[in-house]
């Protein structure tokens, strides 16, 4: 099953720090994405994109995690090279994974 | 109980207009604040200001106050932005003008400033900059550095009976938050309620995104009209307890996923969000549905601020070439990357200098990027190149590799583009916020 069948994000940036929500849509899937979805799993789903390491934090009573993300925007919104700057889209490719 | 009505009237420089409009008509609104701000945007204004000393405020300021005024003036709403960028004075003057062309009377207009720290930037050469860890000295070519100020100007302004406040650089939170201080006489010891009203804020500073913008998925998160997405109203009670709402009958939706979305955008740790005014405390929050698009939201707080404020610095700093070209059909994928191969042996051929290159596949790896996926076969394909170079000439080159692909590159390349831009890039460091004072003048149309 894909995150996606059971979990919604978005992604924010500051700086060069990306963060990454991920909230299930039934607060019953949060205890399965918790334990599912480590900053280990998140580290090496992004590992050609985020240079640094992955923060988790947990906000249980609204069933969502916030990934943050260090060195992970190729310097930045203002001087990186990809297409998405901000990172925007990287929200969608976390939904991706199997678990 | 007192109540105080806001909403969003811009969450980003460049927004719809129309949602703005619809709330001062018929949002029952005491304010609305429109945030237009973003990280190196007021760099590029103090550009635009060295050029004509009476510009550096939003290009979109007039376009703006053209439907504005006129509303705000006869729906008695207040209205509270930093659309003043890197000249507020200039901002004012135009404002008043503009009222006085329209017949508006009585009217006071305020310039929130003091954000612009470029001259105190001396007694800071040794603080560390963010994006390098290295000292500020070492940091050439800054162009702006902009602190981000708190409340204090705006709940000034307020104070002394202005209808109009247009500021400089401020936390985006103080936009929604100062008039909350003001109106309640909140004491600014009270990190409890400022975390919450720190919390309407950050959930109504994006606009649209609060209420279903950037949230849809079909099948998955069907929104109502995203062509007339409403913007969000905080209805907020004097204890700090509010709900978020919108006009009725406009696109979008307003509920615990929209909200949930928004207040975990752009934080890091939800207990400690830093602004200038207090450490706010996201950890608690939860959302209650009360009816269609109205949902209440409870359990912010708040600790004591930090005696640093966050100045961001623009800097003059390199030039970013561009070129992409597309492929499609059988054999496309390897076309593609022949002709990456190509540009990049021209570029070393033609002693062109680079930084960093980054050569993309769109379609297959321009955002998803991960070497133990494999690919399916597209049916197009488009490459794109782009480079960081300390010159311009050698930017330009980047994007004319890639057009001459047209003529001596592999078959059926079209629809060829290519881009230099001047990249003007934004550091951050911290400075003592006794050094910071905000600063406030007004300007009246009797």
């Amino acid at each position: 099953m894909k995150l996606w069948e059971i979990a919604h994000s978005r992604t924010g940036d500051k700086g060069n720090i990306s963060n990454v929500s991920l909230i299930a849509y039934d607060i019953k899937d949060y205890e399965l994405i918790k334990e599912k979805v480590t900053p280990e799993v998140v580290k090496e789903w992004f590992k050609d994109i985020v240079k640094g390491e992955v923060k988790r934090y947990e906000l249980p009573q609204l069933g969502a995690l916030n990934f943050v993300m260090y060195d992970a925007l190729g310097g930045g919104v203002t001087r990186s090279l990809a297409l998405d700057k901000h990172g925007k889209s990287l929200s969608s490719y976390l939904l991706d994974i199997d678990i | 109980m007192k109540k105080i009505r806001i909403g969003t009237g811009a969450g980003y420089a460049g927004d719809r207009l129309e949602p703005a409009l619809e709330l001062m008509e018929k949002g029952n609104l005491n304010y609305i604040s429109f945030e237009c701000l973003a990280e190196r945007t007021i760099a590029i204004a103090q550009k635009a200001k060295l050029v004509n000393p009476n510009k550096g405020y939003n290009g979109l300021l007039e376009h703006r106050m053209d439907k504005v005024l006129p509303l705000a003036h006869k729906h008695k709403v207040k209205v509270i932005t930093n659309m003043g960028a890197a000249n507020p004075q200039s901002a004012v003057d135009v404002v008043c003008k503009m009222a006085e062309e329209k017949g508006i009377k009585g009217l006071k207009v305020a310039a929130v400033y003091g954000d612009d720290v470029l001259s105190k930037l001396d007694r800071y050469k040794d603080a560390a900059v963010w994006e390098t860890g290295r000292p500020l000295a070492e940091l050439d070519g800054i162009i702006s550095a902009n602190v981000y100020m708190g409340i204090d100007g705006i709940v000034e302004a307020l104070k002394n009976g202005a209808d109009i406040v247009i500021t400089g650089r401020v936390s985006d939170p103080a936009l929604f938050l100062a008039p909350l201080v003001y109106e309640f006489g909140w004491d600014l010891n009270n990190y409890d309620l400022l975390g919450k009203g720190t919390l309407i804020g950050h959930l109504l500073e994006c606009g649209g995104q609060a209420t279903g913008g950037y949230y849809a998925e079909p099948g998955k998160k069907d929104v109502d009209k995203l062509w007339e997405l409403g913007f969000p109203i905080a209805e907020v009670s004097e204890n700090g307890e509010f709900i978020i709402t919108k006009v009725e009958g406009s696109g979008g939706v307003v509920n615990k996923d929209t909200l949930t979305e928004q207040m975990i955008y752009e934080i890091h740790d939800p207990s400690a969000y830093l602004t200038p005014d207090c450490i706010a405390d996201f950890s608690n929050v939860t959302f209650t549905q009360m009816g269609k698009d109205v949902v209440e939201v409870k359990g912010a707080s708040g600790r004591e601020k930090t005696d640093t404020l966050k100045v961001s610095l623009g800097y003059k700093d390199c030039y970013i070439g561009e070129g992409e070209i597309s492929y499609a059909g059988p054999g496309c994928l390897e076309r593609a990357k022949l002709a990456a191969e190509i540009v990049e042996k021209r570029l070393a051929l033609t002693n062109v200098k680079f930084d960093e290159l980054k050569v993309d596949f769109i379609g297959i790896n321009a955002i998803y990027k991960n070497s133990d996926r494999n690919y399916n076969t597209p049916e197009e394909v488009r490459l794109r190149v782009a480079a960081r170079t300390k010159t311009k000439h050698d930017a330009e080159q980047i994007g004319n590799e890639v057009e001459t692909l047209y003529t001596n590159g592999p078959a059926g390349g079209g629809g060829a583009t290519k881009s230099v831009s001047e990249i003007v890039s934004v550091a951050s460091i911290l400075i003592n916020r006794k050094d910071v004072e905000a600063k406030v003048i007004y300007k009246e149309v009797l």
